[in-house]
């Protein structure tokens, strides 16, 4: 039978997670170990020996006070910067990052990799590359957690959040959800393979994958007839996507939103909150005629989009002029793209 | 018959009978010991949950219970546990009959009020009893949305709305301490003389009166959401479940400190009392209650460190939860320092507020790991978690609680416990404390998350432990159910003041009469000064 009281160290920031845990656990059994100790001390040194004993009081001590005040505060001062620093790190994915799209929903995990593949409980993943999940969910919380790796992440339904990790040791790792999500919360569990690059590329190749992410993405953008209006030619109703992803984006409210996973999805499903600067509101929602897969389709689709080189000067594509260049109201007329390129990587 | 009855002295208990002289009593005492009925049965329900859990969880396999009826236990044990036990615990029982005989008062300073807050508690429970016989209730105690308002089809609004009258129970409880030590102090007792078990349910009172009002709002919203569908906390209606989790902690982690002050107060008279001492920095210990009552509404957010709040935002509650280690560290080092040069006696309450400093501090620490960002990313949701706050909650709390019962025992039913039994029960709950939840901090570390019916295999000894653990802790508190009942009628008589203890709610008859005092005391002496009732000089009766 095992019987393990460490979990395996999998990923770079998992031995980081442990060593922080060493130190907090040396402080704790420090003071574990101070208190207890005096207690048992005092306890037996100063037993009450007659029934009629009367200590002399003692009141107490300001410069003790200040001392095992200060002296826990600077401890807790540390530990909150070394988990501040480490936090940010977990929370910042670096750009060369593998980018996989999950969904969570009541109770599984739907995982699908850029080249197509598609997952169900399990995620394939290459050793030593960092992988970012960009993740949102079909119904209620979840979260996505894989112990080895030390990540955690609650994937939330309405909303993209993201997790990366780079795994460092080949194997079969644990993956829960760890935000209760209702009667089979405990079977929405799965396994993270992490392999060998080759054996990776071996994989990726095998499985019959229809197409790529953006592959799709751009079948349902015809589908759903999207490209009625934002023509990639700029001289559509809606105002074209080709190369604003990452941008910062006017709105006709007068405020500005970036261009992100979020406010693609946003878009769709609810078009009239964040109308872009000189369009008008008519296009209509899509809530239920796309799937939170095909969303994610659509994204990346989007973000693969990107301005005929030469064709569209900078600045000039009438979503993120500087003010004083472009009136609020004016469409763009200079064609951006001819063609689009999907899942050039 | 009658002669003897005729000369036992009148006291609270036999001043009058008959149910109706209970049910509408305006008499502080005699409402502390409804409250203790009601919570005792509240307490015997919420561990038969746990029971339950723990035999579920002692296999891998679910092979117990179904996931529907786990997820209905875990969730209906957080919510009695919570709501009808650890909440009203020390505060409705004790702080209900001595907090006014510590401070000379005659009642509290709202009687029928005071009687009001007893039956909102009951009507309460009532709901989430209603709650459980129709099929009970899914959600987890803490009724995350959207999963509450949308998804879940058991009980939510029964049990939502028990929880929102038994609310209003604590809100007027705490708001009848603060006008009692505001008003109803005897002459010669001043702030600084007051005992530190005042000190903490007036800061705890603090935290009922500003808290739980959120906590009512927020099950409002819950209920318009889920019958009304207003839009709220669910996505799909254009509402944010994050709000949620915002609106229940600034309640819900308060509420931690309204369950484990209280405690805190009465480790500070035990402490004093068994080692004869004044407590050590009282001014220290008194300020630290507050502070920690203030610093509790300002934390909220380490409970949403992966819910996607803002890297910035996590930084803000990770730092400012540390502040709440500062006192904390302040009332265990004092009460550490208390016992130094004392007459220290190794009575049964004394050996519960020896195992609270113990579980306190390791419950404490481990604080400090859930307050730490790196870490909590990996532990939060498991069991780690659930270890860390059972240490506060039952190791803490708790334990306090039960060291107060024995404290108080021969004052309240003027009857001694009988002490080997109590001793004996006293370890048997320290150890199987420890063993039911010692291994959880590991199977958190190890990654176990919490809620789940069913676990990978590698988890079974340590899951097989904490099983055999809780089986040891049930029968520790099975003891003190039967020996506190057992020395109603048997248990030797007691004194006035049987541990020569100086607070006022000694210096009157056990049990005390109707009003309290015979002749209303006059307070001269700070608190915990032994030297009037401890000595070759001073002749207790």
């Amino acid at each position: 039978m095992q019987f393990p009281l460490m979990p395996v160290q999998a990923s770079t920031i998992s031995g980081e997670v442990d060593h922080l845990l060493y130190f907090l656990l040396a402080v704790a059994v420090f003071f574990i170990v101070v208190i207890f100790a005096a207690i048992f001390y005092f306890a037996i040194r100063y037993r009450r020996r007659s029934d009629a004993e009367l200590p002399e009081p003692v009141h107490g001590s300001v410069p003790l006070e200040i001392l095992w005040s200060v002296i826990p505060f600077g401890l807790t001062m540390v530990m909150f910067t070394w988990g501040a620093s480490l936090y940010f790190r977990m929370n910042r994915p670096p750009d060369n990052a593998v980018q996989i799209y999950a969904v969570g929903k009541q109770w599984m995990w739907k995982l699908q990799h850029m080249e197509g593949q598609r997952e169900i409980n399990e995620l394939h993943v290459p050793v030593g590359r960092p992988i970012k999940l960009t993740m949102t969910s079909e119904d209620v919380i979840h979260s996505f957690y894989v112990p080895a790796f030390r990540v955690k992440q609650d994937v939330l339904p309405g909303r993209y959040s993201t997790i990366w990790f780079q795994p460092t040791k080949p194997g079969k790792y644990h993956l829960f959800c760890a935000e209760y999500c209702g009667t089979k919360h405990s079977g929405m569990t799965g396994w993270i393979y992490v392999m060998e690059p080759q054996e990776y590329q071996a994989w990726l190749g095998g499985g019959a994958a229809a197409g790529s992410l953006a592959d799709n993405g751009q079948k349902l953008f015809q589908d759903l007839a999207c490209a009625n209006c934002h023509k990639l030619d700029g001289t559509g109703r809606g105002p074209n996507l080709a190369g604003q992803f990452g941008r910062t984006i006017q709105l006709s409210s007068g405020g500005t939103v970036a261009f992100n996973e979020d406010y693609i999805r946003e878009s769709v499903l609810q078009p009239a909150a964040k109308v872009v600067s000189g369009y008008q509101a008519i296009m209509p929602t899509f809530q239920g005629l796309v799937t939170e897969e095909g969303l994610v389709q659509l994204v990346e689709y989007i973000k693969s989009l990107t301005p005929a080189s030469g064709s569209t000067p900078p600045g000039g594509s009438g979503v993120t002029p500087p003010p004083d260049k472009q009136a609020p109201n004016q469409r763009q007329t200079q064609p951006s793209v001819g063609t689009s390129t999907p899942g050039n990587r | 018959m009658i002669t003897a009855v005729a000369e036992e002295k009148e006291h609270y208990l036999n001043a009058s009978y008959g149910l109706k002289s209970w049910l509408l009593t305006k008499d502080h005492k005699r409402i502390g010991l409804l409250y203790l009925a009601t919570i005792t049965f509240f307490f015997f329900i919420g561990g038969a949950f746990a029971t339950l859990i723990r035999l579920e969880l002692l296999t891998p396999q679910g092979d117990l219970v179904s996931a529907e009826t786990y997820n209905k236990l875990f969730t209906m044990h957080g919510v009695v546990m919570v709501f009808f036990f650890l909440i009203p615990s020390i505060p409705a029982v004790m702080g209900n009959f001595f907090l006014p005989m510590m401070i000379g008062a005659r009642d509290l300073a709202f009687p029928r009020l005071n009687l009001l807050s007893w039956y909102l508690l009951v009507i309460g429970g009532l709901f989430a009893i209603f709650a459980m016989v129709a099929g009970g209730v899914d959600t987890g105690w803490t009724f995350y949305t959207p999963y509450s308002t949308t998804y879940s089809n058991t009980w939510v609004i029964a049990t939502a709305l028990g929880i929102f009258v038994a609310g209003f129970s604590s809100i007027l409880t705490g708001l009848n301490f603060i006008v009692t030590v505001h008003r109803m102090r005897a002459p010669g007792m001043t702030w600084f003389r007051m005992p530190l078990f005042v000190w903490a349910n007036y800061a705890t009172a603090i935290i009922q009166v500003l808290g739980t009002p959120v906590l009512a709002v927020t099950i409002m919203l819950l209920f318009c959401e889920r019958v009304f569908h207003i839009g709220l906390f669910d996505p799909a209606l254009g509402g944010d479940p994050v709000l949620f989790q915002h609106l229940f902690w600034f309640y819900s982690h308060p509420a931690v400190y309204i369950m484990v002050l209280p405690g805190m107060g009465v480790i500070s008279e035990l402490i004093a009392v068994f080692s004869r001492k004044a407590v050590f920095g009282y001014a220290f210990v008194a300020f630290s209650s507050v502070a920690i009552a203030v610093l509790g509404f300002l934390v909220w957010g380490h409970h949403l460190f992966v819910s996607g709040q803002s890297l910035y935002a996590g930084m803000v509650f990770s730092f400012l939860s540390y502040f709440v280690a500062i006192p904390s560290a302040i009332k265990v080092f004092n009460w550490t320092a208390t016992l130094y040069k004392g007459s220290i006696s190794y009575a049964t309450p004394m050996l519960y507020a020896f195992g609270f400093i113990g579980l306190f501090t390791i419950g404490g620490l481990t604080g400090l790991f859930v307050a730490c960002l790196g870490i909590d990313v990996h532990v939060t949701d498991t069991y780690f978690v659930v270890a860390h706050f059972h240490y506060i909650m039952v190791g803490g709390t708790l334990m306090a609680y039960l060291g107060g019962l024995h404290y108080w025992w021969p004052k309240m039913t003027g009857r001694m416990y009988p002490e080997g039994w109590a001793k004996i029960s006293a370890l048997v709950i320290f150890l199987g404390f420890n063993l039911t939840f010692f291994p959880q901090f590991i199977l958190g570390y190890l990654g176990m998350p919490r809620r789940y019916h069913v676990y990978p295999d590698e988890f079974q000894v340590l899951h097989v432990l904490s099983t055999a653990g809780a089986s040891v802790l049930a029968v520790g508190y099975l003891m003190p159910m039967v020996y506190f009942i057992w020395s109603l009628k048997y248990g030797k008589v007691a004194s006035a003041n049987p541990w020569k203890a100086p607070g006022l709610e000694w210096q009157t008859a056990s049990p005390p009469p109707v009003h309290n005092f015979d002749v209303m005391p006059v307070v001269r002496n700070e608190a915990y000064d032994f030297s009037t009732t401890v000595g070759e000089a001073v002749e207790v009766g």
